[in-house]
Formats: C-alpha cells, sequence, structure tokens
C-alpha cells in the first residue's frame, strides 16, 4: 500500500515516526515549534510532542547547533533544523571543528548522533545569499554523513536512517519542492545511506544528478528519449559515502556521463564523480566526462539570471547529444 | 504626540531645538513617501512585477524619518533585508528603488540585488544584508575605517529584535567599546522575528540592556513618534560623534503587515496591531502638524499627492525600463575585469 504525500509531510512523517520511538530525539531550530516550521515541515509536532522536544529557538544558529553537539555527545539525538542552509553557515564551526570531529578527538569515546536538516539550493528569485548549495562545502569534510534528496519516498527512508545513524548527518531539502508529491510506502521502512537510485534504465548515456535538478534530469530523459538516445538515469540521494559502485558501472555499460550538479562548478559533487569515473572507467569511456552546474558565479535577483544561473533540461540536452557527438 | 520636555517645536521658524519647519515637512515628507511607495510595491507584488522576498517597513516609517535630520547625509547607515524604508530616507529615489524590485537594469543595484539589497556608495549606504545580525559586525566594521581614516562620521548599524540574539552582537558592542568605535546601533524592536514574539527569544526582554555588560550608553524610544525618534536619535549621535565610542538606541515600533508577503502573522492579535495602528506615525504626526498650525490641511494633501504622483512615475520607470542583459551574470563578481570564470 502506498499514497501520494508531499516532501513535506513524508520528512515529517520520517521525524514524528521517530521520536514516537525514541524519547531521546528532540526537534530545535528557528520557527519549528509554534509557527509548526518556516516552511511547515514540523506541523503538529509541538501538539505531540510538547514544547521539551519541539523547540524553537532564537535566531542564534552557531549556539544552537553547538548546543545539538553538546546534547548529542552526552546521550540525546538531536535533530537541528536551518531555516535554509544559507543560515547553517554561521554554524559551520559546530558542525565542521566539532560534530565531525568529536569521535576521533576522544578516540572514540563520544559519538554525536545528530541530524543538522533544511534546505540547500536556490528557491526563485531570492538572490545572492539565498540561492546557494552546501552539498559539496560539507561532504568535503571527513567525519560527516550528507544526503541530499527529494524524492518523498526515499527522503522518509532516509531521514529515517539519518535520524537513526550513529554518526553526524547532514540533510539537504528543497524549498521550492516540499510540496513536491510522490508515492510513499505505508508502513516502517529505512533508505540505507550510501545507495544511490537509478531512476531510469537506459543504454547509451548515464546522468547523474541529485536534489531538486533530479527534476531536470528527468525531463531531459523523456526529451532526449524522443530523439532516439536512451539516457540512465541516476539519483545519488547520498553525497557521502558517495555510490561510486553504481556509478562506475553504469558508465561501464553506457560509456558516456554527463552529471547535473546545481553547485558551483570549482571543486564540486561533479568533480568528484568526474575523478571516480576516469579512475575507474577510464577505458570504458566514449567521450569525456561532461557536466552541467550552476554558473561559476553569485546568483542575482533578476529573473534573467535565475534563467541563464541554473542548469534546465535544454542545457542538459545539450550536454549529453556534445557526449553522444550528435 | 507628546512632545519631549524643554524642545520647543511649536514655532515654524528655527526654535532653539535646532528643528525648523523644513525638517518637519521632511519627515513627513520621508514617512509618506517610504509608506506610498511599499503599498505600491505590495500591489505590484501581487501582479507578479517583483519577486522573491518582500519585507516591508509599513509602521516603522518614523524611524526613515528621523535619519533624515538626526544624522549627516555622510554618516554610513548598514542594517538588515527590512530596508527600502531607510534606502528611501538616504535619498535613494523611489524610481531606482521601485526599478530595483523590478529586477531592472535601472535599478540602484541593475536589479541584482532586489527588494533585500540595495547599496548605494554615493549615498553612504552599505546595503541591506540578508544574513539576520550580519550587518552588525560589518556596521562595526564602516566605524572602524571612518576612525582609523580620522573623520568624524559615525556609523548607523541597524538590526532587528531578531538579530540582537545572534552571537555576533556581543563580539562587536565588545570590540566597538574596547575600540571607542563611532558607531550608533540602532535595535528597531518590532516585536517579532518572523513568528517569533521577542519575549519568546531571551529572559532579557529590553534590548537596551544588551548595552549593560560591555558599560555602553543605551536608551529606549518610542518608535511611532517620528519627533522622540529625532531627538533620542541625535542625542544618541551626538555621543558617538564626540568620540566616546559606541552608543546603543533601542527603538520600539511594529511592523503592522506579516513578516514578508506569504506569512499572514497569525501570531498576534488584531487587538495588539490596532493598538499600534491607533499611534500611527504618519497620522499621529500629522494631526500634530495640524493642530499646531504648522501645515495645514490642504498642504498636507499637496504633499500627498506630489508623492503618489511620485510613486506613479516611479512604478512607469519601473515598468519601462529593460531587464538587465543576462551576460551581467559574469559581471560584478570580481573586480578584476578579464577573470577566468569556468565556463567548462
Ligand atoms: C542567519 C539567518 N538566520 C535566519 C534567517 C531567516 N530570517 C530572515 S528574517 C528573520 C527574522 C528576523 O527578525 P528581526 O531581526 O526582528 O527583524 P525584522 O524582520 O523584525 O525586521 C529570520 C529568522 C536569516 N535570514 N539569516
Ligand atoms: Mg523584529
Amino acid at each position: 500500500m502506498s499514497r501520494q504525500i508531499t516532501l513535506r509531510d513524508a520528512i515529517n512523517e520520517a521525524m514524528v515516526e521517530e521520536m514516537r520511538l525514541d524519547d531521546s530525539i528532540f526537534i530545535m531550530g528557528e520557527e519549528v515549534a509554534e509557527y509548526n516550521g518556516a516552511y511547515k515541515v514540523s506541523k503538529g509536532m509541538l501538539d505531540e510532542f510538547g514544547p521539551n522536544r519541539v523547540i524553537d529557538t532564537p535566531i542564534a544558529e552557531l549556539g544552537f547547533a553547538g548546543i545539538g553537539v553538546g546534547a548529542a555527545m552526552n546521550g540525546l539525538r538531536p535533530i537541528i533544523e536551518f531555516m535554509t542552509w544559507n543560515f547553517a553557515v554561521l554554524a559551520f564551526d559546530q558542525i565542521v571543528n566539532n560534530a565531525a570531529k568529536t569521535l576521533s578527538q576522544s578516540s572514540g569515546d563520544f559519538s554525536c548522533p545528530i541530524v543538522f536538516r533544511g534546505p540547500s539550493g536556490s528557491a526563485g528569485q531570492l538572490a545572492q545569499q539565498h540561492s546557494q548549495t552546501f552539498e559539496s562545502w560539507l561532504a568535503n569534510c571527513p567525519g560527516l554523513k550528507v544526503i541530499s534528496c527529494i524524492d518523498p519516498a526515499d527522503t522518509k527512508g532516509l531521514m529515517k536512517a539519518a535520524i537513526r545513524d550513529n554518526d553526524p548527518v547532514c540533510f539537504m531539502e528543497s524549498e521550492s519542492y516540499y510540496g513536491f508529491k510522490g508515492e510513499v510506502p505505508e508502513g516502517e521502512y529505512l533508505v540505507p545511506i550510501g545507495k544511490a537510485a537509478i531512476r531510469r534504465e537506459g543504454t547509451d548515456v548515464t546522468i547523474v544528478s541529485f536534489n531538486k535538478m533530479m527534476e531536470v534530469v528527468k525531463a531531459a530523459a523523456i526529451e532526449l528519449e524522443k530523439e532516439g538516445i536512451s539516457a540512465e538515469v541516476i539519483d545519488l540521494r547520498t553525497i557521502r559515502p558517495m555510490d561510486y559502485e553504481t556509478i562506475i558501472k553504469s558508465v561501464r555499460k553506457t560509456n558516456r556521463i554527463v552529471v547535473v550538479d546545481e553547485s558551483w562548478p570549482f571543486a564540486g559533487i561533479s568533480s568528484e564523480v568526474t575523478y571516480a569515473v576516469q579512475k575507474h572507467a577510464f577505458d570504458y569511456l566514449d567521450a569525456p566526462v561532461t557536466r552541467v552546474n550552476s554558473a561559476d558565479t553569485s546568483l542575482p535577483y533578476a529573473a534573467v539570471f535565475v534563467e541563464e544561473f541554473l542548469p534546465n533540461p535544454a542545457k542538459v540536452i545539450a550536454a549529453v547529444k556534445a557526449v553522444m557527438y550528435r | 504626540m507628546t512632545q519631549v520636555k524643554g524642545k520647543k517645536t511649536t514655532k515654524a521658524s528655527k526654535g532653539s531645538n535646532g528643528l525648523d519647519l523644513a525638517t518637519y515637512r521632511q519627515w513627513y515628507e520621508t514617512m509618506v513617501r517610504v509608506r506610498k511607495f511599499e503599498e505600491r510595491a505590495l500591489k505590484m507584488y501581487s501582479i507578479n512585477k517583483i519577486r522573491g522576498f518582500l519585507h516591508v517597513y509599513i509602521g516603522q516609517e518614523a524611524i526613515a524619518g528621523a535619519i533624515t535630520s538626526a544624522l549627516r547625509p555622510t554618516d554610513p547607515i548598514a542594517t538588515a533585508y527590512r530596508q527600502h524604508g531607510i534606502a528611501l530616507s538616504r535619498g535613494i529615489s523611489s524610481d531606482l528603488c521601485m526599478a530595483e524590485l523590478f529586477g531592472k537594469a535601472t535599478g540602484i543595484n541593475k536589479g541584482k540585488g532586489g527588494s533585500m539589497h540595495f547599496f548605494s556608495k554615493e549615498h553612504y549606504y552599505f546595503g541591506g544584508n540578508g544574513i539576520v545580525g550580519a550587518q552588525i559586525p560589518i556596521g562595526t566594521g564602516i566605524a572602524f575605517a571612518e576612525k582609523y581614516k580620522g573623520t568624524d562620521n559615525i556609523c548607523l548599524t541597524m538590526y532587528g529584535d531578531g538579530a540582537a540574539r545572534q552571537g555576533a552582537l556581543h563580539e562587536s558592542f565588545n570590540m566597538a567599546m574596547t575600540w571607542k568605535l563611532p558607531v550608533l546601533y540602532v535595535v528597531e524592536n518590532n516585536h517579532y522575528a518572523m513568528g517569533t514574539s521577542v519575549t519568546r527569544t531571551s529572559n532579557v526582554i529590553d534590548l537596551q540592556k544588551q548595552a549593560l555588560s560591555f558599560e555602553m550608553p543605551n536608551s529606549s524610544v518610542d518608535g511611532m513618534d517620528v519627533m522622540k525618534v529625532h531627538y533620542a536619535m541625535a542625542e544618541a549621535a551626538a555621543h558617538v560623534r564626540s568620540g566616546k565610542g559606541p552608543y546603543l538606541l533601542e527603538i520600539k515600533t511594529y511592523r503592522y503587515r506579516g513578516h514578508s508577503v506569504s506569512d499572514p502573522a497569525h501570531y498576534r492579535t488584531k487587538e495588539e496591531l490596532n493598538t499600534y495602528k491607533e499611534q500611527d506615525p504618519i497620522n499621529q504626526f500629522r494631526d500634530y502638524l495640524i493642530k499646531h498650525n504648522l501645515l495645514k490641511e490642504n498642504e498636507l494633501e499637496a504633499i500627498d499627492k506630489a508623492i503618489l504622483e511620485e510613486i506613479d512615475a516611479a512604478e512607469a520607470f519601473a515598468e519601462e525600463s529593460p531587464f538587465p542583459d543576462p551576460a551581467e551574470l559574469y559581471t560584478d563578481n570580481y573586480v578584476e575585469k578579464d577573470y577566468p570564470f569556468i565556463t567548462d
């Protein structure tokens, strides 16, 4: 049995189900309680779990992220919501210098089972400071796991896995896709961290992507099919640890790959995938690994800039045709 | 409107308080300009001419009015994203501001900043910042540079009751006080940070008290009364300008609308909103001007009319202006002209 629910509700269900099972889980962040979440992801949670477990904070990202780390070191399992990951930049000290390093520093004595979550990426004309992706920033740091997904069913299963995970997990959602609907199974299930999903099987080219760029890729794949190009579409879902195996296996079959990544190009997820592919599938490649990123610039306000900046189906189709020499 | 004691304000000519009719007119005009500009912006948002975030200042205009008289036009200002009113009070034209909201090439920042980010070096306006509290250390640094350069300018650094809870505030206050930097901190306490009442964010509700642990001088003023805001800000500015270091002024005010266009503001009561609307800064000052025979009803109406025409013209200017060239995406990222961007 399954039903259609939104990404927002899928995340909500994951948190609610886990909080019912384990008293040590609490959620903390700006507007999560009385306002039911800036994007209504935590709707109803204050009513069900009360103010000791669903906690509104002042605007103090560095402070409440650190409070989460301390609580995690001392036996609790916090979920720290950032209104968006853009604001989590203030908390990077606690995420990178503490959450990621506590286990190593304490030689395994203290773990830090914590989930930092919130939307990442552009969401329309929100301008420079509110339009950034952070997967590659955090995935660069050993000690952290990074998930970035918008498929409601997978996000629910991954969120539950993240909450149960004993290491710190950074979970990246999407502001513009909270209302995105998908089939979500009834009942209890987990989706394993570190496994990509093949969304569409194909033979001519592999397209790897994640988060809301998956929708761009799906649209491109449908167009490509009409032109007789069969694309295999992989949703990374987890960024770190990355499922290199699924990517490599696919490339060995299709011999061509395009990586579609909303992040900036420099040292991004697309660069990481590209390295792995040239290293482990060099002899199988019939064309250079090609990527489609956002522009190598800040994103200004006007609509023309948003259009120019982001990957879109046309850009993906052009990249695919380039690797197909068509 | 209560008179500030010892300040003579009933005379049309320049009185002992240093204020004259021109100043009153300027306050009134500024407040009406900000109100009408934003009412129009809201309307334009509703027909999709403006997109993204739109945080309006409606209810808080007395502060914009007072800035025009309590500070020098060369005193730098740093503020947050609720900033159209401050930019307008600085003399950035309605045309340039509206075109920016429309995302047009003729906007104050070429359609690159939008509602949250107006900047103008010409107007000593160091911009609207979208990261809550980020402008507190930045304003402190702007003040540092003024002192370093040996000017007698002071930096007006404005932030909200929500921003008051960021750690950077404490670090900035401490350094500003230690180094006696010429910074006037103004906390615009409109009682809410999004849906969170200021009373739910701390044990310390009187935001002026945040200055105490640094022994920074401080005061608090009713922000619905432009005259009171002027006197409080002018006094604080005089302290800072005299070289004695920073000052914290808390201005108690209220935003009539939701946090941004998408917020229905269910977290507060109609009664509470109405209490503030009854002290509306524009109506209150209008009544005062009429009662004291400073400006007549028909003179005020003439101002209102002129401002409405200005806003109509700004809308037309914005509407008729071209959108930016998409290639502008690659300008203004580096000062260096031929920076080698990655384009694959
Ligand atoms: C660091 C950071 N955290 C969160 C946000 C989201 N946010 C934008 S405005 C705001 C409320 C700020 O309230 P306040 O400082 O009182 O200013 P006001 O909106 O009342 O003018 C929040 C939480 C942000 N922009 N930056
Ligand atoms: Mg506020």
